[in-house]
């Protein structure tokens, strides 16, 4: 091999090293600058309190939890509509052509920016349906945005599950659902589990879609009553905070339980893929 | 069983001609032919596994119990109760060893623990693997070794009650000791089942069948006791296979 060609192995390899350096840092600064600038605004006095403006006090307990409804209402629509249609094109759906119509559908809707269904979730819920500002037109829009990666995900683990297995249950009589409830689900639940944490991953980190549909409210409301009355979720509150309130610290020890949530739902994603897997 | 004149296509090509046989109750007969010649095919038609693959199209008649198989009023789920099946390769569930042989009655019904229990073993001894399993029965099944996990889906086929059992190659990919019990095991299902086997080892078919049949590109060359298939064939064609001229 030539000096030359040695050289320019090495510096390219530098090279790598270097970028591969760059991006571990970044992360770390990143991090690091916002525990700095967030951590000790953290107070147990933030977390459980809501914001008061008689007393001037800061709490983002309301958003915490509205953050958690929205969860709970974009999983319960999304769920049972991405497994089910997920079953319907593995499992069921007769014609290639119809389902790869419906998989670039998915992969499309996965591409647009989150503001067009903010806004097209204004549209229909509040406008058309006349429904008021809240949980229920935010966590349903959001629903339509996760939709797709609940469905892919859990196509993908269907497909995951050897054809053996419903030969296996076909032959002893079972019927194609039971055969699906009993035999094959149960086989992708690791799968269609990864997939919901992630799905709950976008909805956490969401803001643009939340912005027309679920509102600004800062108010502590109990579940029923946040279904249609305007309730910030963190990510939210924390442009409120940041932006229109002046307050970087709140917004920053929001950004603080943001990246806390946002690593324990990779940690469960992770867990849950390697541990869900049916040793049988 | 029979079947008359059956003929069977995927898409153009026609994988099975014009195969008139029948099948002896309480016996063993095997299936026997070369790599592609629908013997397997055949398996799969008689308990209807065929209608999973899209573009099959079948023509002919198969009689089970003097009725058709193919008949639309059929419930094929009933069918497939009555005609069990084992794979080529052990396809366990992912569920323990008890839950894998109390699928078959859960789904038909069976649902009272002691009357399960019941089935699960007597299901385990009939496939002579009761005694390598009765202390861990709710361990996975996936942590059998293979042969072991093929044995246990002849008791997960015989766990319904099966009156026909089909092996499609079921020992193809064991070892010999596994192979050996499982053909002892043929010797002992014949009493009370009927069974259809492919095999591509014409010795096994030689040791555990009472008839044969020889299929050579979708057709039936030629069927009957397996002593005279193997000693005195009338086809030149199965001589040469059973003598291993060709394969």
């Amino acid at each position: 091999m030539s000096q030359k060609r040695r050289w320019r192995d090495r510096a390219l390899r530098l090279a790598m090293y270097c970028c591969a350096g760059l991006t571990v840092l970044l992360l770390l600064l990143l991090i690091g600058y916002i525990l700095y600038r967030g951590l000790h605004y953290l107070t147990w006095e933030l977390l459980t309190t809501q914001t008061s403006y008689l007393k001037g006090t800061i709490g983002i307990l309301p958003n915490l939890l509205n953050t958690l409804y929205i969860i709970f209402t974009a999983m319960a629509a999304a769920l049972p509509l991405g497994v089910g249609a997920a079953v319907y094109l593995t499992e069921y759906a007769g014609s290639r052509r119809i389902v790869r119509l419906i998989e670039f559908a998915a992969e499309t809707l996965t591409g647009l920016p989150s503001i067009l269904f903010g806004l097209v979730g204004m549209l229909v819920f509040t406008q058309l349906f006349g429904w008021k500002q809240g949980v229920l037109a935010g966590g349903l829009t959001l629903t339509v945005m996760i939709l797709p990666t609940v469905i892919r995900t859990t196509q993908e683990s269907l497909k995951s599950v050897p054809q053996s297995y419903r030969e296996g249950a076909l032959a002893l009589g079972s019927g194609k659902w039971h055969m699906i409830r009993t035999v094959v689900l149960p086989g992708a639940m690791d799968g269609i589990v990864t997939g919901c944490i992630l799905a709950v991953g976008r909805i956490v980190g969401e803001s643009a879609a939340l912005l027309f549909t679920a509102g600004f409210g800062l108010q502590f409301n109990d579940f029923l009553t946040a279904l249609q009355s305007s309730s910030a979720t963190l990510t939210v509150a924390l442009y409120v905070y940041a932006s229109e309130r002046g307050e970087t610290g709140v917004a920053f020890a929001i950004a603080v339980i943001l990246l806390a949530l946002t690593f324990l739902l990779n940690l469960a994603a992770n867990f849950a893929g390697r541990k869900l897997k049916r040793k049988g | 069983m029979e079947t008359e004149k059956l003929n069977l296509w995927y898409g153009d090509h026609q994988a099975l001609k014009n195969i008139t046989m029948t099948i002896p109750a309480r016996q063993v007969t095997a299936l026997i032919g070369p790599s592609g010649c629908g013997k397997s095919t055949f398996l799969r038609t008689l308990n209807r596994m065929n209608d999973l693959i899209p573009g099959v199209c079948i023509e002919g008649k198969i009689l089970y119990q003097g009725k058709e198989v193919y008949a639309p009023t059929v419930d094929v789920t009933v069918l497939r109760r009555q005609i069990g099946m084992v794979f080529q390769k052990a396809n366990p569930f992912p569920m323990s060893i008890y839950d894998n042989v109390a699928y078959g009655p859960r789904l038909h019904g069976v649902h009272t623990r002691t009357e399960l229990d019941e089935i699960v073993e007597t299901s385990l001894r009939s496939a002579a693997i009761w005694d390598e399993v009765k202390d861990r029965l709710k361990t996975g099944a996936l942590r059998l070794s293979v042969g072991q996990q093929q044995r246990l889906c002849i008791a997960r086929a015989l766990a319904v009650e099966p009156e026909v059992l089909l092996m499609d190659e079921s020992t193809s990919a064991l070892d010999p000791i596994s192979t050996a019990k499982i053909e002892e095991l043929i010797g002992q299902l014949k009493y009370r089942y009927t069974v259809v086997m492919v095999t591509h080892n014409m010795q096994q078919a030689a040791r555990v069948s009472d008839q044969t049949a020889f299929f050579l590109m979708g057709e039936l060359v030629e069927w009957g006791k397996t002593d005279q298939i193997f000693h005195a064939p009338r086809h030149r064609k199965t001589a040469d296979y059973v003598s291993g001229r060709f394969g």
